[in-house]
């Protein structure tokens, strides 16, 4: 069974790895750091971020400074999807952001459907003939 | 041998020892043990018999139905009829408290933050005056708070507190609570980022009686009034949170009527213990993980420096736990700090707004979930730490709530909501003070801070300038409304903020611009309080981006209302061309953060800004070509950063896509991804330092050692447990001393000597 964890990863119960949702690559052990089975780029925040005001002129730009923050990003190494961004201090560490309690996992999804597509919740309609509970 | 001990004379003698010192307390200072507790207290014996006796659940449905009625009704008064803009714009609650002094009901709409809150001041009230023969707690009675070290987000926002009797039995209890703005801080609208101490801060009210037989008292209202900027708005919204409240008892009473107390307390208490076992059953279907992220604090309002904030969330069987340790140390003499209550507060609102919107909105839904701070630390600070601007610091723990549950929300079968980005989460608006053209003082803010731009969800776009993260429901006011009583115009409002969307699979809601310029007075000023000039104090989720980061521009030495009846072509309507083109000869444009201390500003002279984006959500190469051309016609991004941002080819005289072109020109991004970046370890070995930036102030951990903390530079490093108090500069005495240096040097190298050089 795979438990669908992100947009763009799920873990193999029974294998216990991480996999990359859109290519199938098995990224590392669902116990580990998933982020050191992918590729990271060490983001120029003026790539994503427009200086809208000159910043020959000006010393705020609208455009993060890039001594003050980094954006990492982190690829699948098989398909190239974005899996996920880090806005972080300048040189610090990627974080160790999901870390599983696999044998847990396990034993809660052995009472659960295996899912193939996420649940999204309920919605929210602008229909007012609609009514909710 | 030894005796054995007599237990029963050991506790006699404690009680004596307790009497004792509560009599002879000199000081009643906040009580921790009030404070640091947000859970619903334990069921008393009357509860317990209640509980047992009424089980009928249609009947306590019905009850609860009524009294909820009760607080839509106590809202909707005081949103009609309060005063403070805050009032009329939705940033106040309504709620009905267990005799104990629990949130179990309160108004759906407005500031939820409140709803775990108000319990401290009630809960002081019950444990210091009910006994107390010089304050003593009778029918008829009310009491005002709003001091934060009581149990507050901040103390621009005053609470009125009746009890609800019953043949002369305390039966429950109701509140109203408005953020009033005005507190007599010693910057005007209730928030400054001046204060260096507590007592920069203004008002300070522990709860005391300040109504009697439904009557305000008039001599503390004279001495309240005479604390306060706006004296008379002081005393007309004190009186409609009485009259809500009194509303709220009225209500309560025709319950009593009917159903008699116990009814009405079975329905309280079983109300809270529902509540309770539903949110331990949704946490334990979560998956049992450690959830961690922080966010980028990148001012204290004062100067730029790097705080951290930030969280660890685990979640093991039905425990949640939400843990902080690693942020910032407090800083001594800068406003930015919370009381723990704030805190909690806005991790408690991001569940509100966010995660379970269907559960009803009390203190109970708060109450399982655990919360660790470190002491003497930016999100939980001494009693003797400056804390007006405790928004900074609770906005910011609330992003990271929201980034981190976002994470195990995304597995669960069972969702009440969208899975979503983090919300933007600062108040980019104008807070405002002096004069106006009536003659009267004013201190207040802008509505507009409600206009917060909405995370991206998993299936569709953010919402643009939405709601604040405070309160879903809350309004942005008519600004021609407000222009009736304030000497300025927002000559560009309302407009989006063009190219500054925080890209994604499905992008953030965008925030629109703000320029204002006073018109109608001499003695009229603004100021801003938002940190992000230098950093996103936001995260993007599952691959999809942060905003940019959001400025404060000025053009000074101009009137523009001139310049708008001579040469009107010279007046733009944006910040990229005004600040780009310098249309205004002779004028002066300058950038600044968004800390902007209180600025006298003078007619015409330009304030310009931009609210905020809400956190993109997935991989932007994977976004509907649609959407992005939507956003090209709709003037949110231009057609050249549409290419670059999501890669989509199309024509840009008819914005017709090239679906074949889009997609061999996102799969060579994606090659290109692949070719740039680094595997983990080789990333880490490249970029990874041991320590924080050398040459920008750093607060916090690093790299996941939270048992130290950093304190301004690599070589102060402190024990997180207990920093030790943290002062900073004023940043005047910072540029006089790097003016002195400049000068000393020119002296040197032109071999002047100082005219005296007597020390
Ligand atoms: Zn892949």
């Amino acid at each position: 069974m795979k438990v669908l964890m992100t947009e763009y990863l799920r873990i193999d119960l029974d294998s216990e790895k991480w996999e990359c949702r859109v290519c199938d690559h098995e990224i590392g052990s669902a116990r580990g750091n998933y982020k050191e089975g992918l590729l990271v780029y060490n983001r120029d925040p003026a790539d994503i971020h427009p200086s809208i005001i000159d910043p020959d002129k000006y010393r705020f730009t609208f455009c993060p400074d890039k001594e003050w923050v980094n954006i990492y990003e982190f690829y699948c190494p098989s398909c190239g999807t974005q899996m996920e961004v880090e806005y972080t201090f300048p040189g610090h560490e990627p974080l160790f952001d999901m870390q599983v309690d696999v044998d847990a996992l396990k034993e809660q999804w052995s009472h659960r459907e295996e899912l193939t597509e996420p649940t999204t919740g309920p919605n929210v309609l602008v229909d007012r003939g609609h009514h909710h509970h | 041998m030894n005796k054995p001990i007599d237990l029963e004379n050991v506790a006699k003698d404690q009680e004596l020892i307790k009497k004792f010192l509560h009599e002879t307390t000199l000081f009643l200072g906040p009580d921790p043990e009030i404070i640091r507790d947000h859970k619903i207290m334990p069921r008393t014996e009357y509860e317990e018999k209640c509980v047992n006796e009424y089980t009928d659940l249609n009947q306590i449905a019905s009850i609860r139905d009524r009294l909820q009625a009760a607080c839509e009704e106590g809202f909707e008064m005081v949103e009609q009829m309060g005063a403070a803009p805050g009032a009329k714009w939705g940033d106040i609650i309504t709620g009905i408290y267990s005799a104990s002094g629990d949130l179990t009901i309160g108004s759906a709409g407005g500031v939820l933050i409140f709803s775990v809150l108000v319990h401290h001041p009630i809960k002081f009230i019950i444990k210091n005056w009910i006994d107390e023969k010089t304050v003593g707690v009778k029918e008829g009675d009310g009491f005002i708070h709003n001091d934060s070290r009581y149990g507050n987000v901040h103390n621009t926002d005053q609470s009125m507190i009746l009890p609800v009797f019953h043949e002369g039995k305390l039966v429950c209890w109701v509140a109203s609570t408005v953020h009033e703005g005005e507190n007599g801080a010693i910057e005007p609208g209730g928030m400054p980022s001046m204060a260096e101490t507590p007592f920069d801060e203004g008002l300070k009210m522990s709860p005391f009686k300040v109504v009697e037989n439904y009557e305000i008292k008039r001599d503390l209202l004279t001495f309240l009034q005479n604390s306060v900027r706006e004296p008379k708005l002081q005393y007309e919204d004190m009186k409609v949170k009485l009259f809500a409240c009194m509303r709220l008892e009225k209500r309560i009473k025709e319950v009593l009527e009917i159903e008699g107390p116990d009814a009405l307390t079975a329905c309280l208490r079983y109300t809270n213990d529902s509540v309770m076992d539903e949110v331990r059953r949704r946490i334990s279907e979560w998956p049992d993980m450690t959830v961690r992220t922080h966010v980028i604090m990148d001012s204290t309002l004062r100067e730029n420096a790097l705080l951290k904030v930030n969280l660890a969330v685990t979640k093991k069987g039905d425990r949640l736990i939400f843990d902080f340790s690693g942020s910032s140390p407090e800083i001594t003499n800068r406003a930015i700090n919370t009381q723990l209550p704030g805190l909690k507060g806005m991790v408690a609102q991001s569940f509100m707004n966010h995660v379970w919107p269907d559960l009803p909105r009390g203190q109970a839904g708060f109450s399982p979930i655990e919360v660790i701070t470190p002491n003497s630390s930016i999100v939980d600070c001494s009693y003797a730490a400056p804390n007006s601007q405790s928004l900074m610091s609770i906005f910011t723990g609330f992003t990271v709530a929201q980034h981190a549950t976002a994470k195990f929300l995304y597995s669960i079968p069972e969702k009440y909501t969208r899975v979503l980005a983090p919300w933007y989460n600062m108040i980019n608006t104008f807070i405002w003070g002096g004069v106006n053209q009536h003659g009267e003082t004013l201190g207040n803010l802008c509505a507009d801070l409600n206009g917060m731009g909405g995370g991206a969800r998993m299936d569709r776009d953010g919402e643009h300038a939405l709601a604040p993260i405070f309160a879903t429901m809350a309004d942005i006011g008519e600004q021609e409304m407000n222009e009736e009583e304030v000497p300025f115009l927002q000559l560009v409002s309302k407009k989006m903020t063009i190219n500054t969307q925080a890209p994604g699979k499905f992008r953030g809601g965008m925030g629109y611009t703000m320029i204002v310029a006073t018109k109608d007075s001499d003695q009229w000023g603004f100021m801003t309080s938002c940190v992000g000039s230098k950093a996103p104090p936001i995260q993007g989720l599952f691959g999809g981006y942060a905003c940019g980061s959001f400025p404060l521009s000025k053009v000074t030495d101009v009137d523009v209302y001139d310049v708008l009846l001579n040469e009107p072509e010279k007046f733009k309507h944006s910040i990229p061309e005004i600040m780009n083109e310098q249309p205004f000869e002779g004028a002066d444009y300058s950038t600044h953060h968004m800390g902007l201390g209180f600025d006298l500003s003078k007619r015409g002279e330009l304030f310009m800004i931009s609210r905020g984006s809400g956190g993109g959500y997935g991989d932007p190469l994977e976004r509907d070509p649609h959407l992005v051309i939507q956003d090209i016609e709709e003037s949110l991004i231009t057609p050249d950063w549409a290419k670059k941002l999501y890669h989509v080819i199309f024509n840009e005289e008819t914005l017709k896509i090239d679906k074949e072109a889009t997609k061999a020109e996102r799969d060579t991004m994606r090659t290109q991804r692949k070719a740039q970046g680094l595997p983990y370890d080789e990333f880490v070995k490249k970029y990874v330092k041991p320590h924080p930036p050398e040459n920008i102030p750093f607060y916090g951990s690093w790299n996941g050692d939270n048992d130290v903390v950093y304190a301004g530079s690599l070589d102060d490093k402190r024990d997180a447990k207990n920093p030790g108090p943290i002062y900073m500069t004023h940043p005047k005495d910072v540029r006089i001393s790097e003016l002195e240096a400049e000068l000393t040097a020119v002296r040197d190298e032109a071999g002047i000597s100082p005219k005296d050089t007597r020390k």
